[in-house]
């Protein structure tokens, strides 16, 4: 099914959101994302993608033209990076209390000063607070799947919450593989037209969308927080959406990149890596060689990260000894931010694993196999010294 | 004013990372000549935040604050609240290129330049953003390919941000280019010394990688920009209106070359037709007519 070609990561991005038929795309550049919006704006001068481009003045106004177009019923697509997401942050909240299936191509670079233009994650788990879905994908064949399965979550009428799909920077958006690309007309059934939740372009039926709402519920009329509260709902209910789209595109096209997380030989495993974006990838290398030593280790890749999936690292973390999550990213005064998600899901838990987290490769800083089986030793002597609770350390900094 | 009258001293260093012929560290060169040591750069996201080099090293000899793509003329004005909160002084300058200033820096630069915060605001402008890779801006031409405008060429004019700035009632608005550093200069020192408001230059900086021509070719083609009219130098100081250098001798269309000199030597409108030059001829005259009502408002 489809067409093979040999693509980055961007242009995969680029090519899904012309088989997703996205009918307004809104674009800024910045690296390294560039090449998406680029490609989209060849691909619409050759006439060979049918869609309004707007070449917008800043990442403000990129996300802005997506949510005018989202609720006049076009379906829109937009890519970003790092700073160019940081600017959009008042539009992400916007999109997501506007319940508008927006999907955003990001990939994932470090933030400035000093400018650095390399793989860090800090760029969209600092956006996790403001109701998008997440998507972290390891290759460039996921990322192409995952945009359009977005869509399909983003726009179900029970979730109807916009959805980034995050690749690494470098790693993933400039690096060539091999990628099935699905046409338009492949993907209809999977993909039906785009439904807006509301539509202002609708003149015969008149709504006036985002008055003031009051803190409390009057009469009839609920409150701000029950709409804040449905936006819960969408989210959680979009867990079964996401494994729904995941199994029905695997019946489809035959492919299947994991629902919310990608389990990888973890059935007898005693320490168990988790990772997200290429780490994931590398990580189940790592496995392997380890395996073929001996050692009892699997890897998690944590490949939705909201809706986050308690549920499970609950149940992975009855089966291991130890966690060790790999975190690109730190929350600084805390820990790397997947780890303090993970820890929270296992709070209450009688007999918890040990989690280590590690922050690495900040920056683009290289992540090497040899790095990852390192921790996996790490963890391995941690249990012989029988260590319990939460550990958090950076990795690989000069002067180690 | 002769050669030996300009300061020796460098602020802009050799060495640095720009592309051979790049139009914009040729103007920064004068630039910092003009302005001198008792001045501090603002920098957004561009070219410039690249060529100024690689940590710990820098090839700009004054202190330099790099600050996020929207964000420059708005930290300009903090630095310039902290120098009066010290009782300090010194030139604020700062140096952003055509998509930090007409584009998502244009909302920052109008609120300084409304609250006349006392600062130099200097454009260089090589109509596109080059950073990233060459994508229109607003002041991308009529007619040039960039990597968003791939195949047909930008279907909109340039913006015309000087018009704009000298909307906000500013002292001192300039307009310059690379190849003509004597008039840049001179603009420079003008803006240096109009303290107390904002002093605004645009300077077209010509980009040999972004607009496809030999990097020897920089200054023709910045000259050739002027002489075409496709580029007017020109001053507005309090209010009044001056063209300056080889734009003086041009109000008549008869003594500007056809824009076709200055659009065949880029590959950036190689593929143009014979109406797209005229599309852009038509537009340089309109741009005259302009100019000739605010010589005669003198
Ligand atoms: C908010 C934000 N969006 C996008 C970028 C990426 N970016 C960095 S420089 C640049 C283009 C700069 O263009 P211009 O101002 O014309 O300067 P030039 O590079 O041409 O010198 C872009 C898009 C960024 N750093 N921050
Ligand atoms: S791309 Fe153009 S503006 Fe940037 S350094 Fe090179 S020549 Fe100069
Ligand atoms: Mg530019």
């Amino acid at each position: 099914m489809g067409e093979v070609m040999i693509l980055t990561g961007n242009y995969s991005a680029a090519y899904a959101a012309k088989a997703a038929r996205v009918q307004v795309v809104a674009a800024y550049p910045i690296t390294p994302q560039t090449s998406i919006v680029e490609k989209i704006a060849e691909l619409i001068e050759r006439g060979e993608m049918k869609c309004e481009y707007v070449r917008v003045e800043s990442e403000h106004s990129a996300m802005a033209a997506c949510i005018g177009a989202s609720a006049a019923g076009a379906r829109a697509f937009t890519a970003t990076s790092a700073h160019g997401l940081a600017y959009m942050h008042e539009m992400l909240h916007w999109a997501a209390g506007a319940r508008l299936p927006i999907v955003m191509a990001v990939i994932n670079r470090a933030m400035g000063p000093p400018w650095n233009i390399w793989p860090d994650h800090i760029d969209s788990l600092s956006q996790r607070d403001t109701g998008w879905i997440q998507f972290y994908v390891e290759s460039n064949q996921e990322f192409f799947d995952t945009i359009i399965q977005a869509y399909r979550v983003a726009e179900d009428p029970e979730v109807r919450m916009p959805a980034m799909v995050c690749g690494d920077g470098f790693l993933l958006s400039h690096t060539y593989q091999p990628v099935h690309v699905l046409s338009e007309k492949e993907v209809e059934e999977y993909l039906p037209p785009y439904e807006p939740p509301f539509d202002i372009s609708d003149v015969d039926n008149p709504v006036t969308h985002g008055n003031i709402v009051l803190a409390e519920a009057v009469g009839t009329q609920v409150g701000y927080m029950e709409y804040r509260y449905l936006m819960q709902v969408g989210m959680l209910k979009a867990k079964d959406k996401i494994k729904k789209a995941a199994d029905d595109f695997k019946r489809m096209f035959g492919r299947y990149h994991g629902a919310l997380v990608e389990e990888y030989r973890t059935n007898d495993a005693e320490v168990v890596m988790v990772s997200m974006g290429t780490l994931a990838a590398q990580a189940k290398y790592v496995v392997d060689m380890l395996r073929e030593q001996g050692y009892q280790v699997g890897s998690v890749k944590l490949r939705v990260y909201r809706p986050f999936p308690y549920e499970d690292f609950i149940r992975i973390g009855r089966r291991v000894k130890v966690l060790v999550v790999v975190d690109r990213n730190a929350s600084y005064g805390y820990c790397g931010i997947s780890a303090a998600d993970i820890a929270a899901a296992l709070y209450g838990e009688k007999n918890p694993p040990l989690i280590m987290n590690f922050i690495v490769g900040i920056g683009g800083r290289d992540v090497t196999p040899d790095m990852q089986a390192e921790l996996f030793m790490r963890a391995f002597k941690a249990l012989e010294e029988e260590k319990e609770g939460f550990i958090c350390e950076w990795v690989g900094l000069k002067g180690d | 004013m002769s050669a030996q009258r300009y300061p020796l001293e460098e602020y802009f260093y050799p060495g640095n990372a720009s592309c051979p012929g790049c139009g914009a560290t040729m103007a920064l060169r004068w630039v910092l000549k003009a302005l001198g040591k008792k001045s501090i750069m603002v920098v957004p996201a561009c070219c410039t935040s690249v060529f100024m080099g690689l940590y710990p090293k820098s090839a700009i000899g004054i202190p330099v604050l790099n600050i996020a793509f929207a964000a420059a003329a708005a930290a300009a004005s903090g630095i310039v609240a902290a120098l009066k909160a010290r009782g300090k002084d010194a030139t604020v300058l700062v140096w952003a290129g055509d998509g930090g200033t007409v584009d998502i820096g244009i909302q920052a630069l109008s609120g300084a330049a409304e609250r006349q915060t006392d600062f130099i605001y200097i454009c260089y402008d090589n109509e596109a953003y080059m950073n990233t890779g060459i994508q229109r801006s607003g002041a991308t031409p009529y007619g040039a390919i960039t990597t968003t405008t791939p195949i047909l060429g930008k279907r909109e004019h340039k913006k015309n941000m000087p018009r704009i700035m000298i909307a906000h009632d500013i002292p001192y608005v300039a307009t310059a280019t690379s190849g003509y550093p004597h008039d840049l200069f001179r603009k420079v020192k003008k803006a240096k010394e109009k303290r107390g408001a904002t002093r605004y230059i645009h300077i077209l900086a010509p980009c040999p990688p972004g607009w496809r021509f030999d990097s020897k070719l920089t200054v023709k083609i910045s000259r050739l920009a002027v002489r075409t009219g496709m580029w007017v130098l020109y001053e507005v100081e309090d209010g009044k209106f001056r063209l300056t250098g080889p734009s003086k001798a041009l109000l008549d269309p008869e003594k500007r070359l056809p824009v076709e000199e200055y659009l065949k030597l880029q590959g950036r409108f190689s593929h143009l037709t014979r109406e797209d030059i005229e599309e852009i001829q038509r537009w340089v005259d309109r741009q005259w007519e302009l100019i000739s009502k605010m010589v005669s408002k003198e």
